[in-house]
């Protein structure tokens, strides 16, 4: 059927498969996106974003009932009431815990790109060397100087806002305005330059919001509701930016409620032929053919399609020749920091819900510092005065706790730290086709932990905090590990890494599948390591880089 | 007062644009270019106001929760938590939100309040003049404090700090707690990081 045929598919409307969607119609390409879920229509689908605080019944409280849909979602206190409905029904998607693992997935129009938390940082050039340096895992196939010029194209279009600091650790890129620091915020940050030499720093964090008008998007209303979707298309979404530029070409078929259950392997030309839909509503399945995938249905949903593409040739799924897909699952560690009260600030109060915190970079093991572990971390937080959810202990109950609360409390200060996960083969997803999803089909089994290498880490990303804290001059610092398993970052990543060689990796330097090069794979399972910095700005980025790759192969008829 | 670099000497103090909710759907409207399809979800919301009952607790028990969030969160220059329904809110949450050992321990709370109150007075808890309710209260939210400071893991918590906790968000939380008690803006429209406070005004929700 003609109608069925593209230039290229794209599996998956998130961070990733927007992206694609957007180069790839841009340079001409036929593109049919294909999504598993519903489509969630900008502005007005976002159906709890205006609601004022009382408009939600149960006060943005988790209920019984999204505790029964998302069982393991709730386990973290991340979820509320107001973007439950965001989150995907866990009784309907279930999975296998083999061991702790927290999986939060976005099943529509937009994925997670919709809820994400927005920070957005490059890698730096030693991020990309560690591997090899360290002799650790398998070296990148790429380096910052390759990854460079793609920060720099999708910067520019998302709207990154932030401030230049010159930092080798935190290069700068394309920014937009930073957001400001609050008073507490800049005390502290000047207490901490000065007290460590500027060895550390603690910048306002670069986040995927605008600070000023860009691309025909508004700017940031300072309304800090982001995870409900934006009424003003002021932070970065496949809604508010990928997906409006890719349909502006005319050349964008958006289907949603089309489950990829597996990519069409033709064992003659070596490649796939396209993909095998099951009707997320209907059930019905069908077939649609292109001439290039990208497979951006995120880190463990694309290992899964390729696990389920298992032909005789390849029988544990496309792309499994190196032993290693579903493999080196890894996130960022956290839920670790510290915490504490500030003094002399009491007639300092703030304007506005700023969507943003703090940021301090790595300053672990670079610059000549050594650790008794590898890699590093760095810090998210902010200052605030406390607000009505305090406990006035004091005051009792009845009307001098009521005036208490009307006011804002003491301002206190806090941070967690992010850390590297170092990739093992150990760590891994695997099909259980004992277990079967509301369609029948196969769920993945998480079988992954952290090492022994981030629990070392763990020690200083408390105590380094506190230092940091208490030489600010902060009161009562308390540190805190409320520990952590893997998925609670929500940047899985893994499963199917790029290298330099096909017997070691699953993908090569241009994201292609080694064992079918006309399949691309550019989320979060093509990455090697993790760095310590939040990882969608690279996924953005290794998305153009490799859908510009993909048309000009096109062109040269090379996939 | 120091400004930040980013932050221009007019802007700080300056009165908040202030917006409504339809005048922010209406601005949204306009930013889209015209018309905006679906407005009118978007302006569609739920309030407690018709809530008479909750499955579970009768009118006399929704009676006695109006009684005892009043005594938490009493009425002063501005409304306390009985004018904010906090008794079918508490209903609400407890029938909504907790499990069944919690709600277990809820229910109890109500008979348990109702006996302290005859232990202490003579009578049940409504018949109490507001300073024995306020004493009765204060005694209680002490007996929960000193519990939850031995044992902040101790689930589920003791019946007077759930009431505590339910009627703090329920009157903090609606709109008379967000618009008298303390200040909510739905579209702030802009960060100011250091801004003037003097005590005595309101906290932003």
């Amino acid at each position: 059927m003609a109608e069925q045929t593209y230039d290229a598919i794209v599996v998956g409307s998130g961070i990733s498969g927007g992206w694609a969607a957007k180069e790839l119609t841009e340079q001409g390409l036929k593109v049919l996106m294909l999504e598993r879920g519903e489509n969630i229509e900008h502005i007005t689908g976002y159906v709890n974003a205006l609601k004022a605080p009382w408009e939600l019944p149960h006060r943005d409280r988790i209920t019984n009932q999204i505790r029964e849909e998302h069982a393991t979602m709730t386990r973290d206190g991340f979820m509320h009431e107001a973007n439950a409905n965001y989150w995907t029904d866990e009784k309907a998607c279930p999975y296998v815990e083999v061991r702790p693992f927290s999986w939060f997935r976005g099943y529509h129009v937009g994925g997670r790109s919709l809820m994400w938390g927005r920070q957005s940082y490059r890698w730096n050039p030693f991020d990309y060397e560690a591997n090899a340096k360290e002799g650790i895992a398998i070296d990148w196939p790429l380096r910052y100087e390759d990854m460079a010029p793609w920060y720099d194209h999708v910067e520019s279009f998302a709207g990154i806002s932030g401030s230049l600091e010159g930092l080798a650790q935190l290069p700068d890129g394309k920014f937009l305005p930073p957001m400001e620091l609050n008073c507490v915020e800049k005390a502290v940050a000047a207490r901490i330059k000065a007290h460590y030499a500027d060895s550390r720093r603690m910048i306002i964090g670069r986040v995927a919001n605008l600070t000023e008008a860009h691309n025909g998007r508004n700017n940031c209303q300072y309304r800090n509701k982001c995870d409900l979707g934006c009424p003003f298309g002021a932070y970065f979404s496949t809604q508010s930016s990928t997906l409006p530029a890719a349909v502006k070409t005319g050349n964008l078929t958006l289907r949603p409620f089309s489950i990829v259950t597996r990519l069409v392997y033709d064992k003659n030309t070596q490649k796939v032929s396209g993909v095998e839909v099951l009707d997320a509503e209907t059930r019905e399945v069908q077939e649609f053919k292109s001439k290039i995938v990208f497979l951006c249905a995120s880190t463990l949903n694309s290992a899964w399609v390729l696990m389920n593409s298992a032909t005789e040739i390849w029988p544990d799924g496309l792309g499994s020749s190196s032993g290693e897909l579903g493999h080196n699952v890894m996130d960022h560690h956290f839920r670790v920091g510290a915490s504490g009260d500030v003094e002399g600030f009491e007639d300092r109060y703030i304007y506005g819900r700023r969507a943003n915190g703090f940021y301090i970079p790595r300053f672990r093991n670079i610059f000549g510092d050594k650790r008794s572990y590898t890699r590093g971390f760095g810090y998210q937080g902010s200052a605030d005065r406390r607000g009505w959810q305090r406990e006035v202990a004091e005051m009792g109950i009845g009307a001098p706790m009521k005036d208490a609360l009307t006011e804002p409390g003491e301002w206190t200060i806090g941070m967690t730290a992010f850390g590297e996960v170092l990739p093992n083969h150990n760590n891994r997803v695997s099909l259980d086709k004992n277990v079967r999803d509301k369609w029948g089909l196969p769920v993945l089994a998480m079988d992954c932990d952290l090492g022994e290498n981030e629990r070392k880490m763990r020690v200083d990303m408390a105590n380094d905090a506190a230092e940091m804290l208490e030489a600010s001059g902060v009161k009562n610092v308390k540190t805190y590990d409320s520990a952590y398993s893997l998925g609670q970052g929500i940047h899985e990543m893994g499963t199917a890494r790029m290298g330099l060689d096909p017997k070691t990796s699953v993908l090569n330097k241009h994201n292609q599948v080694w064992d079918a090069k006309n399949v691309f794979v550019t989320d979060g399972s093509c990455m090697t390591s993790t760095s310590c910095v939040n990882p969608s700005l690279t996924y953005m980025a290794m998305t153009a880089r490799a859908a510009h790759f993909a048309v000009d192969a096109l062109k040269r008829g090379d996939v | 007062m120091k400004l930040s670099d980013t932050q221009d000497a007019s802007g700080v103090g300056r009165a908040p644009l202030k917006m409504n909710r339809r005048e922010a759907v209406w601005r949204i409207a306009l930013l889209m270019g015209g018309a905006m399809v679906g407005s009118e979800v978007l302006l569609r919301g739920q309030t407690l106001a018709d809530t008479k009952s909750a499955p579970g607790f009768s009118p006399d028990e929704l009676t006695l929760l109006d009684g005892i969030g009043d005594t938490i969160i009493p009425e002063t220059q501005i409304p306390g938590a009985k004018a904010v329904q906090i008794g079918a809110f508490m209903a609400m949450m407890v029938t909504d939100c907790y499990n069944d050992q919690q709600h277990a321990v809820f229910r109890d709370g109500l008979v348990k309040i109702d006996a302290a109150a005859n232990a202490r007075f003579g009578h049940a808890f409504l018949q109490c003049t507001p300073g024995q309710r306020t004493d009765l209260a204060n005694a209680l939210d002490a007996e929960q404090r000193t519990r939850f400071s031995k044992n902040p893991k101790d689930d589920p918590v003791h019946y007077f700090r759930m009431m505590k906790e339910l009627t703090v968000l329920g009157y903090f939380s609606s709109e008379i707690g967000c618009t008298q008690a303390v200040r909510y803006i739905e579209v702030p429209g802009a960060f100011h990081g250091d801004v003037p406070y003097k005590k005595g005004d309101p906290a932003w929700f």
